[in-house]
C-alpha cells in the first residue's frame, strides 16, 4: 500500500468533511430549532453558488464582495422560505413538512435552470493556487483554503450559540419549547432565526464546494451526502455533525479514489444503514422516549 | 339529494360501493375503459398505459404510506427489481409474461421484506432514509451486477407473448395494462376491507396502541412492505414490457419522489386520491408539453424553458397542495360529490 498516495487522499476528504461539517451544522442548526428535516439544504447551498458565480462572474465584483453578498443571499432565500412555506406546515406530520422541503429543492432546480440554463458552469477562482504542503503531503489549495474559511466560520458558530443571548434563546428552544414561550424567548423569531443562520453556513459551503468542483443544477446532490452526515451524528448533535462530516467526508474520498467514483455513495450509505440498524438515533443524538 | 343513507348490516357498511349509483358510474367507467383504446390516437393511447402503469405503482405506495404510515422513498428502486426481473427473464428464460409478471412482483416483495426488516426498529423519516438508502444500493446493484442486469447499457427484451400474440404495439400492452390495474386496484380496496388491512390502517394511527390491541408489529408491518412492493414489481414489470429497455437510469431517486408526490397530491391513504394523483402527475407534464409546442411559433425559445418550467410546477404542486389542501384530490372530488348529493342545499 502507498501510505504517501493514502495521506494524500485522506488529507483532502478531511479538508472536504470540514465542508461537510459545516452544512451538517447548518441542518441540525434548522432541525433542533423547529424539528424539520431539509431535504432542501444542497438546493439553497446551490442557490448561494449561482449567486456568487452572478456576481463575481456576471457582474465582475471582486470575489471578496461577491463572497459575502451571495452568502446573505442564500441566508435570506432561508428566511423567506421559513416564513411562507414552513411556517404554515406548524403542526403537520413530519413527512409533510419534509416532503414541502423536497418540493422547494425541485423549485429551486428549477428556478435555476431557468436563470442560468442546465449547463455546468465553472467558478471565478478566487482562492490562492500555490499548493499547500502538510509534512511532504500535497494538498489542492483550494480545498485546503475552503477548509480554512470553513472551519473559522465553524468555530464562530460554536461560540456563538454557547455564549449568545441568540444561541441560548435556540437552545432554549429546542430543549423545551413552551418553557421557552414563558420564558419570554420570541420562538417565531428563533424559528425564523435558525433558517438563516441554518441557510448561511450551507450558503458559504456552498459556493467553497462549488469552486472546487464546479457547479450545477445537479449540485444538490450533496444534500444526500450531508443527510448521511447527519443521520450518523445524530440529528440534533452539533458535536455528532462535526465527527460525523469529517469522517464521512474522509470515507467518501477514500473509497472514491482507490474503487472509482461509483462506489462514493454506496459507502457511505453503508455506513448509514449500520448506524441506523444499531444506533438508529445517531452516534451522539438524543434517544427519544415515546408514550401513547 | 341523497337521504336515509344508514347502513344496518356490517357488510353494507364494509361494502366497496355503497349505493346503486355508484356501481352504475363504475360501470360506466369500466366501458368507457374498454372503448377508450379504439377511439384514442397512438398519443392518447401511450399516455393511458403510462398512467396505468403510474397508478398501480401509486396504489402500492399508498398501501405502504397512506395506510400503513410507512413512508417510503425506495418505491423506484422496487420497480427497478420488478423491472431487471422481467427483462432477466425474459432475455434468459423465454417465459410467458403473466409468468414473468408475477415473479417480479414477487422478487420486488422479496426485496421489500428484506428493506422492511429495519422498520421495527426505525420509523418515520429515519425510515425514509433507510428506503433512500436502500434506493441507493439497489441503484448501485443495478449498474455494477453487469452479468445479469447488462451494467449502465441494460437489458432490452422481446415484445411480451402470450398464446402466438404479441404485445407489440401501445395498443396491446393497454389490454395488459390497464385491466392489471383495474384489478390490483380493486384488489386493494379489498384488503382495507380484511383484518390485515384495518391492521395496517392501526399501525398507521398508533402504532404502539395497536401493538398493545394485539397486531403483531412486525408481521404487519413487513406485510405492507411486501405487499407495496409486489404493487411497484408487477408495475416496473409492465414498465419493463411497455418500453422493452431497462437501464439503471431508468430508476432514478428523482422516480420515488414523483410517487410520493403523485400520493400526497392524491390524497394519503385514499385509493381513489392514489389513482386521481398517478393520472395528474403523470399528465401535468404532457400538459406542460402540449402548451410548449403551441407556443413555439411566438416563442421560439419555449422549448429550452420546458423542462425548468417542469420543475418548478412539480415543486410548487407539492408544497401548493401539502399547504392548502392536505388531502388532496380525493377532498376536491368529494367536495365536487358533496354539491351534487345536498343539491339544492348547501353544503
Amino acid at each position: 500500500m502507498d501510505w504517501m498516495f493514502f495521506g494524500e487522499i485522506s488529507l483532502a476528504g478531511l479538508a472536504m468533511g470540514g465542508l461537510y461539517a459545516l452544512i451538517a451544522l447548518g441542518f441540525v442548526i434548522i432541525y433542533k430549532a423547529t424539528r424539520v428535516i431539509n431535504f432542501a439544504i444542497g438546493e439553497i447551498m446551490m442557490f448561494a453558488a449561482y449567486l456568487f458565480l452572478a456576481f463575481a462572474g456576471g457582474m465582475e465584483m471582486s470575489a471578496w464582495i461577491a463572497l459575502p453578498l451571495a452568502v446573505l443571499g442564500g441566508s435570506i432565500l432561508g428566511g423567506v422560505i421559513e416564513k411562507t412555506m414552513i411556517r404554515p406546515m406548524l403542526g403537520e406530520s413530519p413527512i409533510s413538512v419534509v416532503m414541502v422541503t423536497i418540493g422547494i429543492a425541485s423549485i429551486l432546480v428549477g428556478l435555476v435552470e431557468f436563470i442560468w440554463t442546465a449547463d455546468p458552469q465553472l467558478l471565478p477562482s478566487f482562492l490562492p493556487r500555490e499548493p499547500v504542503f502538510i509534512g511532504d503531503l500535497y494538498l489542492a489549495p483550494k480545498i485546503a483554503y475552503g477548509f480554512l474559511i470553513g472551519a473559522a466560520v465553524l468555530i464562530v458558530y460554536l461560540l456563538y450559540f454557547r455564549f449568545s443571548r441568540g444561541g441560548v434563546a435556540l437552545r432554549a428552544t429546542a430543549s423545551d419549547q413552551a418553557a421557552a414561550y414563558s420564558m419570554g424567548i420570541n420562538v417565531r423569531r428563533v424559528f425564523n432565526m435558525a433558517w438563516v443562520f441554518g441557510s448561511l453556513a450551507a450558503s458559504l459551503a456552498g459556493v467553497l464546494v462549488a469552486a472546487t468542483g464546479g457547479l450545477s443544477p445537479q449540485f444538490g446532490i450533496i444534500g444526500l451526502s450531508v443527510l448521511v452526515v447527519v443521520i450518523v451524528g445524530g440529528l440534533d448533535s452539533i458535536l455528532g455533525a462535526l465527527i460525523a462530516g469529517v469522517f464521512i467526508g474522509w470515507l467518501e474520498t477514500v473509497a472514491g479514489a482507490y474503487f472509482g467514483g461509483e462506489y462514493r455513495m454506496p459507502a457511505t450509505f453503508l455506513v448509514l444503514a449500520v448506524i441506523l440498524v444499531i444506533r438508529p438515533y445517531g452516534l451522539f443524538g438524543t434517544h427519544e422516549i415515546e408514550r401513547v | 339529494m341523497r337521504i336515509g343513507d344508514a347502513k344496518q348490516t356490517y357488510e353494507a357498511d364494509e361494502a366497496i360501493w355503497t349505493t346503486s349509483t355508484q356501481k352504475f358510474w363504475f360501470g360506466l367507467f369500466l366501458l368507457f375503459l374498454l372503448v377508450f383504446p379504439f377511439m384514442a390516437d397512438s398519443y392518447l393511447l401511450y399516455l393511458g398505459c403510462l398512467v396505468g402503469i403510474a397508478v398501480i405503482s401509486t396504489t402500492g405506495l399508498n398501501i405502504l404510506t397512506g395506510f400503513t404510515g410507512l413512508i417510503s422513498l425506495g418505491q423506484a428502486g422496487f420497480m427497478g427489481v420488478g423491472a431487471y426481473t422481467v427483462a432477466w427473464l425474459s432475455v434468459n428464460t423465454g417465459l410467458p409474461f403473466p409468468v414473468t409478471l408475477l415473479l417480479a412482483g414477487f422478487m420486488a416483495a422479496a426485496v421489500g421484506i428484506l428493506v422492511g426488516l429495519p422498520s421495527l426498529r426505525v420509523k418515520g423519516l429515519y425510515l425514509a432514509i433507510a428506503t433512500l438508502a436502500a434506493g441507493v444500493f439497489l441503484h448501485f446493484i443495478f449498474a455494477e451486477w453487469e452479468s445479469v442486469t447488462g451494467g449502465m447499457g441494460g437489458l432490452s427484451l422481446e415484445p411480451a407473448h402470450l398464446f402466438g400474440w404479441s404485445f407489440q404495439s401501445d395498443f396491446m400492452m393497454y389490454f395488459v395494462i390497464v385491466p392489471l390495474a383495474v384489478l390490483m386496484v380493486l384488489a386493494a380496496a379489498n384488503v382495507f376491507r380484511t383484518r390485515i388491512g384495518r391492521a395496517f390502517i392501526a399501525i398507521r394511527d398508533r402504532d404502539i396502541s395497536a401493538e398493545i390491541l394485539g397486531i403483531d408489529l412486525l408481521r404487519y408491518k413487513l406485510m405492507s412492505f411486501a405487499l407495496s412492493s409486489f404493487y411497484a414489481g408487477i408495475a416496473g414489470g409492465l414498465f419493463a414490457y411497455f418500453y422493452r429497455v431497462v437501464t439503471p437510469e431508468s430508476f432514478p431517486l428523482s422516480m420515488s419522489i414523483f410517487y410520493l408526490a403523485a400520493v400526497i397530491v392524491g390524497g394519503m391513504g385514499n385509493l381513489l386520491g392514489g389513482i386521481l394523483g398517478a393520472a395528474f402527475m403523470t399528465l401535468v407534464p404532457e400538459a406542460l408539453k402540449l402548451l410548449t409546442s403551441a407556443l413555439t411559433p411566438f416563442y421560439p425559445n419555449a422549448p429550452v424553458f420546458m423542462s425548468p418550467m417542469l420543475e418548478i410546477i412539480f415543486g410548487a404542486l407539492i408544497v401548493g397542495f401539502l399547504i392548502f389542501e392536505p388531502h388532496g384530490l380525493a377532498e376536491i372530488w368529494h367536495r365536487i360529490r358533496r354539491f351534487f348529493h345536498l343539491w339544492p342545499f348547501r353544503n
